[in-house]
């Protein structure tokens, strides 16, 4: 799960990270009196949506008054910022966060991640902040410090040391920024993050060090145990087909392509995905119904991928286990009952009780493709694209 | 022997008592499986399904010799049950259950290291489908009727891509010597490489068949693994070469962060390897029947 950014800076506070002032707005007004708030000359209007590269797509206003901070943000409220991480569609903006400008003196990259080689967390930083860490790895290499923390201990204080003298940081601001490391560091193993980016990490010309920007994203599997992460989902920032599957327990991807699948066990529906692909086609979404696929995910599967307008032929692949194809079949019957698909359906059933699943199918009214293979099931929802 | 279970494998259940230990319990043992008892905090002293429970996984051991468990614990209670099977001397772990955070299942690696290598359990998942070695046990929850007995070593992340697999092979008239899921999620108890150089070890297995997919480094592992210390000859196939990169793929570590994580690159590194490669899901049966039909 995703953040934005002033939630993400509040938790870095939370655990002693400097950042600078600033406030939350959902008006021009608000963005005004917050800005006369906070105080200062200049302040940066942040569009506050869940992408990277907001700045490039004028989605972060310089301002030097408290009425051209309210213009930039009724300029960027309601809009869809378009960046190169949010897909074509955008990302609507609901809320701007007002801040104060920053002078500086130094930008520095700060990120920490998984390891999944050494199953530890990682710290990546670079003295070339700014920049994203794919473009730092492509154009500066040698400039990426690494350092892997032990989880069982955590970090230790010669580690933060380290990363901070390796970014050539001051003598006398040595201190303060192992302690902003550190404090990354805890905000990452003690909610349960899979990411913390702070980029850039700045010196300002006062001799500050402060995170100018931040990105978290936390592991789902672990909400459960992190309320106050959990209340920060914001919806709107999700695609609405995702998060109607998310909300019904399905595990579902929106794609580009028009073919529509319904899949059990999410390897299987990567491998059909390829498959379709091989034939010539383009999948429409990825979505897994669960090793299980009970006729309920089957009925919310098929509701799902009937809201996609995109989609002009439907893909059902179940490998059936102990669930059986007969029971699955059942399930596909009942869903049919309730749900009018105007587009070609081809259905794929393998496992136990093939033969059963497959009749109970024949002898329903559903209008349907039998397909016996993966790769027949593919060529014929291809095939089925063209008539 | 086949790999890491066999016939004679005792095995008890962990979580044994719910909805989901009863049904998986009852499906090993009509299939086979040698399921001695269970665990279920609190229910100790009892039966179910005709067996002994247990309130720790200490006493079970003791009292029934088991060296094999199986955890249909739920996700916020799993990190704990691992541990606690690691500590009671159980050989072999199995954790089905799908949603244990990352930080847990660090948390269980780290409690492992405390153990010497001849003492450590080997866990296997979460997020699994477990293990079968058909015709001998059942220690997981697949449809044990589509596995023919045989001479093929499968490795798969995914559950249902692992039945497939499977079945393709049944349908060349081709048998397995053991299947072993190691589940989807990004941090899990057993690699492709653990469990790949068990069978390289296994006098029953002549070829491995790997079924690997997006994100994480572990196919690579395997693969640089098997080209130093493996004669016998290995099979993959990626899944994945179509999704997007950043998205999780339903599976929480199916997902493309760095260089060498996506599937054509997978595809193309362990090419180098020599492992052999087979191109698209549908024929993953066929590219094994080749592998044999020149050995």
């Amino acid at each position: 799960m995703d953040i934005h950014e002033y939630q993400a800076k509040k938790i870095l506070s939370d655990f002693g990270v400097a950042i600078p002032r600033g406030g939350i707005a959902y008006s021009p007004e608000n963005a005004e009196n917050k800005a006369r708030e906070i105080g200062g000359t200049k302040w940066v209007v942040k569009a506050q949506v869940h992408s990277g590269a907001r700045g490039k797509a004028g989605g972060i206003i310089l301002c030097d008054t408290p009425l051209s901070v309210a213009q930039a943000t009724d300029k960027l409220l309601g809009k869809k910022l378009v960046t190169n991480q949010t897909g074509p569609e955008g990302k609507i903006i609901n809320r701007i966060y007002i801040e104060e400008a920053t002078e500086i003196k130094k930008e520095l990259y700060l990120g920490l991640v998984f390891d999944r080689s050494s199953e530890s967390i990682m710290v990546v930083a670079s003295t070339e902040g700014g920049m994203s860490v794919e473009e730092i790895s492509k154009e500066k290499p040698e400039s990426i410090i690494r350092s892997k923390i032990e989880v069982a201990v955590g970090m230790q204080n010669f580690q933060a040391r380290e990363i901070a003298f390796a970014l050539g940081i001051e003598p006398e601001l040595i201190r303060r920024a192992s302690e902003t490391i550190i404090g990354c560091y805890r905000a990452f193993s003690e909610l349960d993050a899979n990411m913390v980016e702070v980029n850039p990490l700045v010196i300002s010309k006062q001799d500050q060090i402060l995170a100018l920007d931040c990105k978290m994203s936390f592991d789902n599997n672990a909400l459960f145990r992190r309320n106050q992460v959990s209340e920060l989902r914001d919806k709107t920032q999700e695609n609405s087909n995702e998060v109607y599957a998310s909300d019904r327990g399905l595990n579902y991807v929106s794609l580009e392509g028009n073919i529509g699948n319904i899949i059990n066990g999410a390897g299987l529906a990567m491998a059909s995905m390829d498959m379709i692909k091989l034939a010539g086609g383009e999948p429409a979404n990825f979505l897994d119904v669960g090793g299980g696929a009970t006729p309920e995910k089957i009925v919310k599967a098929f509701k799902l991928i009937s809201m996609d307008e995109k989609v002009k032929v439907i893909l059902v692949n179940i490998f059936a286990g102990i669930n059986r194809c007969d029971w699955v079949a059942e399930g596909i019957v009942q869903a049919l009952e309730k749900i009018e698909i105007k587009v070609p359906l081809v259905i794929r059933l393998a496992g136990t009780n093939v033969e059963k699943g497959n009749e109970i199918l024949k002898n329903s009214n559903i209008n349907y493709i039998e397909a016996s293979t993966l790769e027949d099931a593919a060529n014929k929802a291809v095939k089925a694209l063209g008539n | 022997m086949a790999v890491i279970i066999d016939k004679n494998t005792k095995i008890i259940v962990q979580g044994f008592t719910g909805k989901m230990g009863s049904f998986h319990a009852e499906e090993m043992i009509k299939y086979g499986s040698n399921v001695v008892g269970g665990v279920t905090p609190g229910k100790g002293g009892s039966k179910h399904l005709n067996l002994p429970v247990f309130n720790t996984v200490k006493e079970a051991v003791k009292n029934t010799g088991a060296t094999a468990s199986i955890l249909f614990v739920p996700p916020a209670f799993a990190a704990d049950s691992a541990m606690e099977a690691a500590d009671a001397g159980i050989r072999s772990c199995v954790a089905i259950v799908d949603g244990i955070p990352s930080h847990d299942m660090i948390r269980i690696k780290r409690y492992m290291r405390r153990y010497t290598k001849s003492e450590k359990m080997s866990l296997v998942g979460p997020n699994c489908a477990g293990i079968i070695s058909p015709g001998k046990s059942m220690l997981g929850i697949m449809p044990g009727h589509i596995y023919k007995e045989g001479r093929v070593g499968i490795i798969s992340r995914s559950g249902t891509l692992g039945y497939e697999a499977a079945q393709q092979l049944k349908n060349l008239n081709i048998g397995v010597s053991t299947s072993v899921g190691i589940g989807g999620d990004p941090i899990n108890g057993s690699s492709f490489r653990d469990i790949i150089g068990k069978f390289e070890e296994d006098d029953e297995t002549d070829v491995i068949l790997m079924i690997g997919e997006i994100g994480g480094p572990q196919e690579v592992a395997a693969g640089e693994f098997a080209k130093d210390n493996m004669k016998k000859p290995v099979i993959a196939y990626i899944a994945g070469l179509t999704a997007p990169k950043g998205r999780v793929m339903g599976h929480a570590g199916a997902i493309v962060s760095a260089y060498g994580e996506s599937a054509v690159e997978k595809v193309e590194i362990l090419k180098e390897y020599g492992i052999i490669i087979s191109k698209n899901p549908s024929v993953m049966g066929e590219t094994v029947k080749n592998v044999l039909s020149k050995s």
